[in-house]
């Protein structure tokens, strides 16, 4: 029995291996644990651009899980994390940024693109459709004018 | 040729917005410190080569001092050494060590050997110090004025160039209280 546990034991390890698992941390808490693991989901990983907290292997990474782990220990909100984080590595190490001044053409730009492509393209159907009522002229001839 | 205008400034704009996104990306290099104009972190730590002592950032306050954070693993503190040594050579600041996330005879090791740039090295082996300042990559290089305020960061190894550019120019318009 001892031994049929070790070798499920030995499955789980290789098979969460297997999976990628960087971060195996467990709080005593369940509602705790899903804080953290959200909170290390969305603080990027400075060292590796594209991972998160949560997914990278490097040591900041796991310095920063720590902090999170022991800020949620101690009672912390995430918005005083998340704050604790942007403080020290500024809004870069979140994954969605707040909208600010310097950032907010980011979220205007496509919304003007949008509205743009919508005004050329009512112009451009307008102005075919306009053709079609003068135009009477022959296809041909318009091809080899 | 009216009809060219319109996609030409696009094209322009478009461009435009591609190379401000392109300079301004957030490489090694180009990272602002989030910590610009803030009070220096305020720090507690062990004496790199003194068993039993400590230096606290406190003992800095009123000159302008410099903090470079470096490790035996890192391969761009060593290519950065020389020009330290040679920053050092001037005395025209203090230059502190922040050994980070190493081991106490890798690092005295290394000091030994290589000549050591530092008036002091404080020992973060646990990396706290270094969250405090943001680092995310050694080598990085703090500039903290008179008035124990963060005013630069340089990221990746120091070189003579740098430091005139970057850190003696502050040094004579903020350093001095």
């Amino acid at each position: 029995m001892s031994r049929l546990r070790g070798w499920m034991a030995c499955m789980a390890l290789s098979l969460s291996l297997a999976a990628g698992a960087v971060d195996i941390t467990l709080l005593p808490d369940p509602v705790l644990q899903e804080r953290y693991e959200a909170l290390t989901h969305e603080l990027r990983c400075m060292q590796c651009m594209n991972n998160s907290i949560a997914d990278s292997p490097v040591g900041l990474a796991s310095d920063l899980r720590r902090e999170v782990k022991e800020q949620l220990i101690a009672g912390k909100t995430d918005d005083e994390i998340r704050s604790y984080m942007v403080q020290r590595y500024g809004n870069v190490i979140l994954f969605s940024p707040p909208m600010t001044s310097s950032s907010a053409w980011v979220w205007i730009l496509p919304a003007l693109a949008v509205i743009g492509g919508l005004f050329v393209g009512i112009r451009i159907v307008r102005r075919r459709s306009q053709l079609v009522d003068t135009d009477d002229s022959d296809v041909e001839t318009q091809d080899t004018r | 040729m009216n009809r060219f205008i319109l996609p030409v400034v696009i094209f322009v704009a478009l461009a435009g917005v591609l190379y401000v996104g392109v300079r301004h990306s957030p490489n090694k290099s180009t990272m602002v410190s989030a910590l610009l104009g803030k009070p220096v972190p305020t720090f507690e730590l062990p004496v790199l080569g003194a068993p039993g002592r400590t230096i606290r950032s406190a003992e800095f306050a009123g000159q302008p001092w410099v903090l470079n954070v470096w490790g035996t693993w890192c391969v761009e503190c060593r290519i950065e050494h020389e020009a330290l040594l040679a920053i050092a050579r001037e005395k025209r600041v203090p230059l502190v060590g922040l050994n980070w996330k190493d081991e106490d005879d890798a690092a005295q090791q290394w000091l030994a050997t290589l000549g050591d740039p530092y008036v002091v090295t404080a020992v973060d082996k646990e990396g706290r110090t270094a969250i405090d300042f943001g680092v995310y990559g050694a080598p990085e290089t703090f500039f903290i004025d008179a008035a124990g305020l963060v005013q630069y960061r340089h990221v990746g190894a120091m070189t003579a160039e740098v430091w005139e550019r970057e850190f003696l120019s502050r040094l004579t318009t903020r350093g001095l209280p």
